[in-house]
């Protein structure tokens, strides 16, 4: 049976709008305008979740994004279910489902429960010590732990929902439009800043606009009603953009911040169809002016979580913006003036307050003579020992508190209630502040860290800044924005302000109880369980650094990143351990100030968009036919062609055998291509490739090696000498970047005085490479006009040549040890040139082949593939590739590293052939090589880089690098598997027409 | 993430740029001449500074240009930008 705790209308609900939602399962009514949180209140419902470690019945606590304890979980098992959402925040909308958390198998009946009873046996780091030993168990506790450790549950499906990512770039960006905001942001726009205004909240005017304004008085109106004007005339402000629901997630450096829009999360689901859910604001604002407000503090006393608890200024909102009652019997609990005006706001509305309980002894002021006049009982120098009451508060007990605080004294005294507020003063909201860099100071007389270091140009405003009452906000504001806006006038120059707000405070950390210490639970973070006893048991166990007592006693992790309990367990420290606060510091207040959803984060970027990938002219072709795809770099490479449902394997032996038999051909557009133009281009080429190219002939071709400056080899391809000062560099596929990159490098900072530029060319030519015995004729009758002699063009030379009207450039240089064409064409031809080829092979087979098979064939000539056969650790005498290193060069890249004391070793890891003892057995790349395996540990060689089975040899062959490979030659190897060990035998890596008989066959 | 004022373009975002390690490093001019030790030093030695520190960086998805930037690493403040064969300011 639940009640119906709406009382008076307020102007921010909306009565005639009824929702209807459910919350576990049951369905419930509310007003637009309501938050979950204040919904569930209106129907009396306070328990919504239970606590992290102890499964404690846990209630609403704020009413704002604070909350530690009300996250819930919305439409569970669809693919809209999010986790860890804020009752709090979360505007109702019709056909809203959201249930609790961390509970099983209901919210009201929680197995876990018992572990509130076994609490004693959970302190702080209880699980480093429990699981430690016997260490091989871990296993199995981590599966229990892991089970029983997070919140909610993440979604399984995909999401439905469109996210994006927006740049804005604003002169003065306003964080926060509660009143200090407001102002500020009306003052920058109207003088010619282009202003941008962000709160998280659905209304502009933070706590001022509700608030019981009848208390603040400003030029003679009440407080509220002159803010509204403010409120409407910003509006009307061309040079300012206002955004609510805009939630600053991360304040980073240079004024770099990212924000959060909702723009769907408080519409009905079925009005959601192609909206952007959320937007991610990636702002850099020229100034930054912070108005991020302030956050009350709790009190720290024995059982002060029940359902029912909540801070007082959250009961003040509910009553005042919602006009919901969070109980019939309420009691303040308070340390400062804060309690009474909740009190006075429910008082007005004619909600029932029972008493209220002051730490203050000697304490006056107007709001407490007007609670006095109000006829409510006030316990001055009291405090609340214990609470009762196991899903809903019911009881709580008092007594008075010692004068020095530390002890309470006298006998106690029990009071009934439904609802208690507590109020333990204010902390400034400076979590982004501190992400920005900005260093804190310690502010003795109210216990607050205020903003001291500005690290970039901002300033923060109003009760961040530690300024609590409208008076002192609204007396400083005008001076601060005209010095930190360089202008010399505000509108608000000498207001009038009137407020009957008394700023002292009695702050007692950790209160003290009639129980002796060991006994209580008084809990400091609500959402992480932790509570003064695990801080002070951190603290004898010898921590003393807030970040290590953070780890050990989770206190401020989480979502809540030091929103409520942080300033607690730094007071207690400070206290137990006798140090200042000001040098204890805080923690780090990590971003994202409020969780994001990692579909705002990724944005656009999902599907088909993850990532940006390359196409080949000729790709439709090879999608057409069939091919499937392997990603090289972002380049989609053809990978196979299988024919009437061939294997890969199949499919590769077939392609590799016409490429050997008869003729093949492979898209190798993918290759690299820059362009080197320059009087000083062979000088150039001379050091960065270890080989000399000053004697190279114009149109002729030849392959490079390019190392790192520590020697070990870095790329590889073939240039071909265009002309005098002209030449075309090929790199690998997935290198192009990097090399063009290390090149420009060279050239503009070591060697600035070399003639040579260089132009990446990769997109400009489609490659169509035509190999195998029959390629020549092929290739002559597609460009007939060319005399195809090996006289005329040898291999390892270039001819300019025509296809029709079509220019092509055509190499004939090898990677497969076959005579080989590959012709350059415009890329836009590319696709012709491909099918006009195609056509003309026909009547020799010609079988166009994937990555795969040219890597066999590549294979079984030992031609290395830079990033496979190589990583950043072979140089190529490694490689067993002495020849290609230049002996009379003076200098090129990574030629000194060549012969350091570590290069120079006989027992480095050297490339070779490895074949099986049983020719049918294909070895695993990446298995390892050993020699002897009796011997414990087991000495590791090396491992295999490359392995085929060839289908020209009939045997499978393998690439590796092995310890002092070199010298072991025909020596027997073994490459232990999981459930057998393979024989090998080491043997030259060219396993195919050594004397290279093909290229001219 | 930085502004950077790329000599050549003006202010742009970090994520134009990538950042290439310590300035003022040259190659040597004869290193055949060199010792192990010396070529280990030009090769693998680099400061580590908290403070002022001179480095490199390229306008890698601008204009490809290669300049030098003296940064203050305890808070990431660029105190200048100068372009490559320049010497660094002296205040």
């Amino acid at each position: 049976m639940t009640k119906n705790l709406r009382v008076k209308t307020s102007k921010f609900i909306d009565e005639t709008y009824k929702i209807s939602f459910k919350f576990n399962g049951t369905t419930y009514y509310g007003y637009k305008g309501d938050t979950l949180a204040s919904a569930l209140l209106a129907n009396d419902i306070h328990l919504v979740g239970r606590s992290f470690k102890y499964h404690r019945p846990r209630g609403i606590m704020t009413a704002g994004s604070e909350e530690p304890n009300a996250i819930v979980q919305l439409h569970s098992n669809s693919a809209r279910t999010e986790p860890n959402v804020r009752a709090t925040e979360l505007e109702i909308y019709e056909g809203l489902e959201a249930s609790s958390q961390n509970c099983w198998p209901s919210v009201n009946f929680d197995i876990g429960g018992i572990n509130n009873f076994l609490s004693p046996l959970l302190p702080a780091g209880f699980y480093y010590k429990t699981f430690m030993w016997p260490a091989s168990f871990w296993e199995k506790y981590e599966y229990f732990i892991r089970k029983s450790a997070g919140l909610g549950k993440s979604p399984t499906k995909p999401d439905p929902d469109i996210y994006e990512h927006k740049y804005i770039h604003c002169d003065v960006l306003v964080v926060g439009a509660g009143i200090s905001g407001i102002l500020a942001a009306k003052t920058a726009a109207k003088n010619g800043f282009k202003t941008l205004l962000v709160d998280e909240k659905s209304y502009l005017g933070g706590s001022t606009i509700y608030q019981n304004s009848e208390k603040y008085r400003i030029n003679n109106q009440n407080s509220s009603s002159w803010l509204e004007k403010e409120i409407n005339e910003i509006k009307k402000l061309k040079n300012l953009e206002i955004k609510t629901r805009t939630s600053v997630a991360a304040f980073h450096g240079y004024n770099f911040l990212l924000a959060r829009e909702s723009l769907t999360d408080h519409i009905p689901l079925n009005q959601r169809k192609n909206k952007t859910r959320q937007r991610l604001l990636k702002i850099r604002a020229k100034k930054v002016l912070m108005a991020t407000g302030s956050l009350e503090r709790p009190l720290i006393f024995d059982n002060n979580d029940r359902p029912g608890i909540l801070l007082s200024s959250a009961i003040e909102k509910y009553a005042n913006l919602f006009g919901v009652a969070c109980g019939e019997k309420n009691v303040i609990f308070t340390n400062n003036d804060s309690g009474y005006e909740t009190a006075s706001s429910l008082f007005q509305k004619g909600i029932d307050v029972q008493a209220i309980i002051d730490n203050r002894e000697n304490i006056d002021s107007k709001l407490i003579k007007e609670a006095e006049k109000n006829n409510i009982k006030i316990y001055k120098g009291y405090t609340v020992v214990n609470t009762f009451g196991y899903k809903r508060i019911n009881k709580i007990s008092v007594m008075q508190l010692s004068k020095d605080g530390q002890k309470v004294v006298g006998s106690k005294i029990s009071i009934a209630c439904d609802c208690l507020g507590i109020s333990g003063g204010w902390t400034p909201a400076v979590h982004l502040f501190t992400q920005s860099g900005g260093k804190l100071k310690f502010r003795d007389e109210d216990q607050v860290f205020i903003p001291d270091k500005y690290p970039s140009d901002q300033i923060s405003i109003g009760s961040c800044n530690g300024e609590f009452t409208l008076d002192e906000i609204l007396s400083s504001l005008p001076n601060k924005l005209k010095e930190f806006l360089n202008i010399t006038k505000t509108d608000y120059e000498n207001l009038e302000v009137q407020s009957s707000y008394n700023k002292s405070k009695r702050n007692i950390w950790l209160l003290p109880s009639d129980k002796i210490f060991g006994k209580t639970k008084s809990f400091i973070d609500y959402q992480n369980d932790a509570t003064a006893r695990d801080i002070k048991l951190a603290l004898r166990e010898g921590f003393r650094s807030i970040e290590h007592v953070k780890r050990y006693t989770t206190t401020g992790m989480g979502t809540d990143q030091g929103k409520l309990g942080n300033m607690h367990a730094l007071g207690i420290i400070s206290e137990t351990a006798n140090t200042k606060m000001g040098e204890i510091g805080t923690t780090t207040f990590r971003p994202p100030y409020t969780p994001l959803t990692f579909g705002t984060i990724v944005g656009r970027n999902v599907g088909e968009y993850f990532d940006i990938f390359r196409k080949t002219p000729i790709h439709e072709w090879h999608v057409k036919n069939k091919a499937e795809f392997e990603n090289v770099g972002q380049w989609k490479r053809a990978w196979f062609y299988p024919k009437d449902g061939e294997k890969m394997h199949d499919a590769v032996q077939r392609e590799s055998k016409a490429a050997r038999d008869s003729a093949g051909i492979l898209d190798a557009s993918t290759l690299g291509k820059i362009d080197i133009q320059g009087t000083d281009a062979s000088e150039f080429l001379n050091r960065v490739y270890t080989n000399a190219w000053s004697k190279l002939a114009i149109g002729k071709c030849r392959y490079g090696l390019m190392l790192n400056e520590d020697g070990m080899v870095y790329d590889d391809g073939v240039t071909t000498r265009l002309d005098e000062n002209h030449y075309i560099m090929t790199t690998t596929t997935g290198g192009a970047a990097t090399v063009l990159g290390k090149l420009e490098d060279y050239l503009q900072t070591e060697w600035p005085e070399l003639d040579v530029y260089l132009t990446s060319v990769t997109d400009h030519y489609a490659t169509v490479s035509v190999c195998g015995p029959n390629s020549k004729k092929i290739v002559s009758q597609v460009i007939p006009d060319l005399d195809f002699s090996d006289d005329n063009f040898p291999h390892m030379s270039f001819k300019n040549a025509k296809i029709g009207k079509i220019k092509c450039r055509i190499m004939r240089i090898s990677f497969t040890g076959e005579q080989s064409y590959e012709i350059n064409v415009q890329a836009n031809y590319g696709k012709s040139v491909w099918e006009k080829c195609m056509e003309i092979g026909k009547e020799f087979n010609i079988t166009p082949y994937g990555t795969e098979t040219m890597h066999l064939l590549r294979a079984e000539k030992g031609f290395i593939i830079v990033g496979q056969d190589t990583d950043a650790t072979m140089t190529p005498i490694d490689l067993q590739m002495d020849w290609i290193v230049s002996k009379k060069k003076y200098d090129f890249i990574g030629k000194r590293s060549l012969y350091r004391s570590d290069t120079i070793k006989e027992d480095r890891k050297q490339l070779v052939g490895l074949l099986t003892e049983n020719p049918d057995e294909v070895l695993e790349e990446g298995a390892q090589i050993v020699a002897d395996i009796r011997k414990s540990p087991i000495e590791m060689l090396g491992h295999v880089t490359s392995s085929y089975y060839s289908p020209n040899l009939k045997k499978s062959i393998a690439l590796g690098v092995v310890r002092g490979g070199k010298n072991m030659m025909g020596q027997k190897l073994i490459i232990p598997m999981e459930n057998k060990q393979i024989n090998v035998t080491v043997a030259d890596p060219v396993f195919l027409d050594k004397e290279n008989k093909r290229l001219n066959a | 993430m930085f502004v950077i004022d790329c000599p050549y373009c003006g202010e742009r975002e970090q994520s134009e740029f990538k950042a290439g390690g310590e300035a003022h490093i040259v190659r040597p001019k004869q290193p055949t001449e060199l010792s192990d030790d010396q070529w280990a030093e030009y090769l693998f030695m680099r400061k580590n500074i908290k403070g002022i520190q001179f480095e490199r960086w390229v306008h890698i998805h601008g204009c490809r240009k290669w300049f030098n930037v003296v940064r203050d690493t305890s808070n990431d403040v660029i105190k200048a930008v100068y372009k490559m064969g320049e010497k660094p300011p002296t205040n």
